[in-house]
């Protein structure tokens, strides 16, 4: 038993790592019609950031917010929804931080920083909990309601800082860049090493993982959440409200993606400015799904994309092409991942492939 | 043009799927006009057989002959094209087009544009009437009644010139009376030329239907012969292997003491039809209350408002005087409700849960089961392995997932956690529904166990045979209405069979 | 005074109105076959720099728009052959594949035009003729026949994707294979193909209307030219109850929304242009939200990937 579960995983591994295999190949196309020798793209993409200590800290970085994210995008993944919605609950979690960190009363940061994730918390967890209330009372298709949330949020986003919640200084300066004022400095997230922008969000998020981890399989709430999102009609049949449930799972799912936008607020930026999503949205999901929509697998799985990130910033330095390849390159990750999934899932089309390695003697262990 | 099929012939057919041998080097011969009945408890291959004749499936090994010839065939419309018709157990039509645009695919599966509708309609008219099959060729599929669908595919299949027929259980989802009809309707076009083969564990028709049998079991042949050289009997044992008697119900004084009473209840569809209309029904403590009827005539849509899944729009339903209609279903669980619903997969199991996990499925928030919202692992462990000792439930272990479990352990599983939960009613719809015999001998002994325990139990089934052993009183469902409740010592197959068609005699109708 | 406004609404709101029946009729074939395309969004953006790069290194009048629009229809097919591959073949997850389609459109579309193109840069584009006589109608002739040609030929595609569905055996076909997949088998119907062919024509119409966008109504390429269009699309087949007409009425009415809120930009209301700009996507929220719960008319078997040797 134990030898079978060891050569199912083995299988799995190798099936994913030949995906991945596939969609860096196809990926090698682009960079050569782009104008560039993929062999050296890849190989400053993968190693550069870890000859540094600036490339190593840059990748936790990274990797923060994408873990914290890709925890939200787990929940709802687990519990049936398919949230595209990061990006606007990114954003609309940054606005609420923003809000409490710039224009509440001064306090000791031991206060304010909490303060200030729960604030994010609840921003996001709201962008995300209409998405997740149209879903459960109205039948809305999920997918579409947070995408066009997004574009929602993003101009909710760029009207207060162009606007009510623009720098006055900007404004009196007549320089007119659309970002907030600076967050006082005593409540901006620790720097861990010197001279590097490396900060305590990442420990946040290895121990917001851990808190999801026991959340989701040890206790009744979580088992509600997965049981909805894997039958909604034995989760009903059980008595559990599973319309009540979708939304939980959205406002979890909006809340992880809010304090991702608060730690880069508190930890990165200092402030708000446009674009601070940065596509996170979209490569949490990556991460979430690479990490096996699993909490601890998301751990290393943001490390490896948060390496990409940085990765794809230097590539852009080294060979001259546009660090917005890594966008395609998540896209065809994730392509390939899910179409491997039918080999794992599907225990015919797992028979055909390890088929393909076997000896062609002796047609089948059965055929006496 | 297809082919005229003069004989067929099965040469050591084998089909593997993960886990299960299908069908183990079958051998089988069929001449024109023949009718040939497929015998075979659930899960004997026959269905299977059937589909590597039609071209879903590949055999593994073995070959099929037509007229002494060799031949592949690797998809239905090869099958088509040899001259194979199928009309299979759930039927292949596609609801949101009419006859004619069912019938216009098959016949123009090949092209690209062309469609020709005057064609269409003059070959429904030809074999409508050389059949005397009725039918309206610009109905909507899934306006027509489940009889009439099935007319639809017979047409469907001598429009593309089939003149060997396969039928999958064709008699399932059919009246007593229908039924006659249909086998009145495949003798004739068997004198007419075509063959057939009929799939079904109804001892009673292929009696009446078929010239030659062949016995399914565990995906081997074990009986190929003449119908009439075995009794109805010998079938049933050759069938199952060993001989069975399901457990047949004991008598029991009936008690007084009304448990579930439903008052007028009326209730909508999925698809906004009313399902339930002014329902009166009441189930006393310990006894099973059978209720009869052709699938669709209300059956689940009763099983979920008893159950809270479902609104009540009209009516009451009481609970030991305590009204639940409209109730969540965890209040009603909460009341003593128990259900062993008909999807076993999708609603009785989280099927990519554990065993454990589905166990508990009822009871996590169950203080015995959780403290302070955290899981009790250790003790959820411990109850789990007690239940699947006790109820002998086959599995590699608790934490298999139920999904990878047969039919007849997941059933297993679903009735372990209702019953064990002890609840004061039992709704149990189409429990044996596919287990083979073995299976289902334990659920009706478990069944007959919850009512001898003064459980009220409502058992919910299309098999006759099954509410008279087992039910103390039979209900007939008909349109959404109770027609009559018989004392099951009384009920009589025919009289059953008229009922269920909607035909009863207006005096005796229960208000 | 007010109804020239109005008419100039109604006016500017049909050639808006093309890309969203562009997308949403090939949205609309792909969905009737049972699979839910997500990458539009991403299709397009490749299809309107493509089209727009071709007649930007071109500069040769309307033969070079031509080809432009002829080059997106191919990178589009190819896009939807990569959807089909990976959804109907592979049985892939469809809402995941779609997001990961539209990031890679994204991706693609943003490196090439940096690395080609650069910077904000006009192409002639296809302009808007007057239809002789026609024009000069009362009211109707402003709103109907002063548009670009694409207008026209998009006004020919509605019937006739009509009649490709429901008067051709392969309409047939595909209606079949999106609510009865495994009957559909029975009877001959090659599943996977049809729903191949359908993902292909539904990425063929999105790299059109990407194409449409840059070449016919914008003139230039920019990033995320396309907006949230190709997701207004999928959810305009939603609202059109998957019927070619009833993608058209959604489609006018999205680009009345977007018409009426530029309108308040040009006569200088003083209004946030962030909040104008958001009204069209809240419209299809709410638009979501109407027709959420009436799902009768849905190709029911939309989403789900069709195994042949599978018991049931």
């Amino acid at each position: 038993m134990k030898h079978k579960q060891f050569s199912s995983l083995a299988f799995n591994i190798g099936i994913t790592a030949f995906s991945l295999f596939i969609a860096l190949l196809i990926g090698a196309v682009l960079f050569m019609i782009a104008g560039a020798n993929p062999f050296t793209a890849y190989a400053v993409m993968f190693t550069a950031p870890l000859q540094d200590v600036f490339g190593i800290t840059e990748m936790f970085v990274r990797a923060a917010p994408l873990l914290l994210v890709a925890l939200g995008i787990s929940i709802s993944f687990r519990s049936g929804i398919l949230n595209i919605g990061g990006e606007g609950q990114i954003l609309i979690g940054a606005i609420f931080g923003l809000v409490v960190a710039l224009y509440f009363p001064k306090m000791h940061w031991s206060l304010m920083i909490p303060l200030v994730f729960l604030a994010s918390f609840l921003g996001g967890a709201l962008w995300g909990g209409i998405a997740g209330w149209m879903k459960a009372y109205l039948n809305v298709n999920e997918i579409l309601s947070t995408v066009m949330l997004n574009y929602v949020a993003i101009q909710i986003y760029n009207f207060l800082i162009r606007g009510p919640m623009m720098d006055k200084n900007e404004v009196v300066y007549g320089t007119g860049a659309s970002q907030t004022a600076r967050i006082a400095r005593e409540y901006w997230l620790t720097k861990l090493i010197p001279g590097a922008r490396m900060h305590t969000g990442m420990i946040f998020a290895v121990v917001m993982a851990v808190i999801v981890f026991f959340f989701l399989w040890k206790t009744i709430y979580g088992y509600r959440m997965r049981a909805v999102g894997v039958e909604v009609k034995a989760a009903r049949y059980a008595g559990i409200n599973t319309k009540w449930y979708l939304l939980l799972a959205m406002i979890f799912a909006g809340g992880f993606a809010g304090l991702a936008g608060s730690v880069e607020v508190l930890g990165v930026h200092h402030m708000g400015l446009e674009s601070i999503s940065a596509g996170y949205g979209f490569s949490g999901i990556v991460v979430a799904l690479f990490g096996g929509l699993h909490p601890l697998g998301a751990i290393p799985a943001s490390i490896v994309f948060g390496l990409l990130i940085v990765g794809a910033d230097m590539m852009q330095r080294a060979v001259q092409v546009p660090a917005y390849i890594i966008l395609a390159i998540q896209g065809l990750i994730i392509l390939a991942i899910v179409s491997s999934n039918v080999f794992i899932t599907k225990k015919s089309m797992k028979v055909k492939v390890l088929n393909l390695f076997r000896k062609p003697a002796g047609r089948s262990p059965h055929a006496q | 043009m297809s082919l005229d099929i003069q004989n067929l012939e099965f040469r050591s057919i084998s089909k593997r799927f993960p886990g299960v041998l299908a069908c183990d080097n079958v051998n089988l011969k069929l001449r024109k006009g023949e009718i040939l009945a497929l015998l075979g408890e659930n899960g004997a291959g026959k269905t299977t057989l059937m589909n590597i004749l039609y071209g879903l499936y590949q055999p593994d090994e073995g070959e099929i002959l037509i007229n002494g010839r060799q031949v592949s065939i690797d998809s239905p419309q090869k099958a088509g094209e040899m001259g194979i018709g199928m009309v299979h157990q759930h039927f292949m039509l596609v609801p949101n087009l009419t006859v004619k645009e069912n019938v216009a695919l098959c016949m123009y599966n090949d092209s690209f544009f062309e469609l020709d509708h005057k064609a269409v309609n003059a070959k429904i008219r030809e074999i409508s009437e050389r059949h005397t099959i009725k039918i309206d060729p610009d109905s909507y599929i899934w306006k027509l009644s489940v009889g009439e669908q099935q007319r639809v595919e017979l047409i469907k299949s001598l429009s593309l010139g089939a003149n060997l027929l396969i039928l999958d259980e064709p008699t399932a989802v059919l009246t007593p009376q229908e039924t006659e009809e249909l086998i009145n309707l495949l003798k004739e076009m068997a004198a007419g030329g075509c063959s057939i083969i009929f799939i079904s564990h109804k001892l009673n028709e292929v009696k009446a239907v078929s010239n030659l049998i062949a016995v399914l079991r565990d995906g081997r042949l074990v009986y190929h012969g003449n119908t009439n050289d075995h009794s109805t009997d010998e079938l049933a044992t050759l069938m199952a292997g060993r001989s069975i008697s399901l457990p047949v119900a004991k008598e029991k004084q009936p008690s007084d003491e009304i448990v579930l009473e439903l008052q007028n209840v009326s209730a909508m569809s999925d698809r906004d039809t009313p399902a339930l209309n002014k329902l009166n029904l009441s189930i006393h403590r310990g006894e099973i209350l059978g209720l009869a009827g052709v699938s669709g005539n209300g059956q689940t849509e009763l099983a979920e408002v008893i159950n809270g899944l479902r609104e009540v729009t009209e009516g009451k339903i009481l609970l030991d005087n305590e009204e639940i209609s409209n109730r969540s279903p965890q209040k009603i669980i909460n009341k003593g409700m128990g259900y062993i619903p008909a999807d076993r997969l999708h609603e009785g199991t989280v099927s990519s849960f554990s065993v454990k996990e589905n166990i508990i499925l009822k009871d996590y928030a169950n203080p015995s089961f959780s403290k302070a919202t955290f899981l009790l692992n250790k003790t959820i462990s411990d109850y789990s392995e007690e239940l699947v000792s006790k109820f002998n439930i086959k599995t590699p272990g608790i934490e298999t997932t139920c999904a990878s479990l047969s039919g007849g352990n997941i059933q297993k599983v679903i009735l372990s956690r209702e019953i064990t939960r002890n609840p004061k009613v039992l709704v149990a719809v189409y429990p044996t529904r596919g287990l083979d015999l073995g299976a289902a001998e334990f659920v009706h002994s478990k069944l007959l166990e919850a009512r001898d325990n003064d459980k009220a139990v409502l058992l919910v089934s299309e098999e006759l045979e099954e509410l008279m052993n087992l039910s103390d009183r039979i209900a007939v469902i008909y349109e959404g209405k109770i027609l009559k409740i018989i004392p099951a010592k009384e009920a009589e197959k025919s009289e059953l069979g008229l009922l269920m068609a909607g035909v009863h005699n207006e005096a005796q109708a229960i208000q | 005074m007010l109804s020239e406004i109005i008419i100039g609404i109604i006016a500017a709101a049909i050639p808006l109105s093309i890309t969203f029946v562009l997308v949403g009729i090939g949205e609309m074939f792909n969905q009737r076959a049972g699979v839910f395309n997500l990458g539009a969004e991403g299709i397009m953006m490749v299809g309107a720099f493509l089209g727009f790069y071709v007649e930007y290194i071109m500069k040769s009048g309307p033969g070079s728009s031509f080809l432009g629009m002829i080059a997106a229809i191919a990178v589009g097919s190819l896009m939807g052959a990569v959807m089909a591959v990976t959804c109907v073949n592979f049985k892939a997850e469809q809402g995941i594949a779609g997001i990961a389609l539209f990031m890679l459109g994204w991706g693609v579309a943003g490196m090439l035009f940096r690395v080609y193109i650069g910077g904000t840069t006009s192409i002639v584009g296809l302009k808007a003729l007057d239809i002789p006589f026609l024009n000069s109608i009362p009211v109707l002739g402003a709103i109907l026949f002063s548009h670009n040609i694409m207008v026209y030929i998009t006004l020919v595609i509605i019937p006739l994707s009509w009649y490709l569905l429901n008067r051709t055996a392969w309409g047939l076909k595909v209606k079949a294979v999106g609510t009865a997949p495994r009957a559909a088998d029975t009877m001959g119907v090659k599943v996977d193909r049809i729903r191949f062919q359908c993902v292909v024509i539904g990425g063929a119409m999105a790299g059109l209307a990407g194409a449409y966008l840059s070449i016919c109504q914008t003139h230039i390429y920019a990033d995320n030219i396309t907006a949230g269009r190709g997701f207004i699309a999928v959810a305009l087949v939603y609202f059109g109850k998957w019927k070619p007409t009833g993608i058209l009425w959604g489609a006018l009415l999205f680009s009345l929304a977007h018409s009426f809120q530029r309108s308040i930009q040009v006569y200088g209301i003083d209004f946030p242009y962030e909040i104008a700009v958001m009204f069209p996507y809240i419209l299809v929220i709410a638009v979501l939200a109407i027709s959420g719960s009436s799902r009768i008319m849905a190709p029911t078997m939309l989403g789900r990937p069709y195994y042949r040797e599978q018991r049931d």
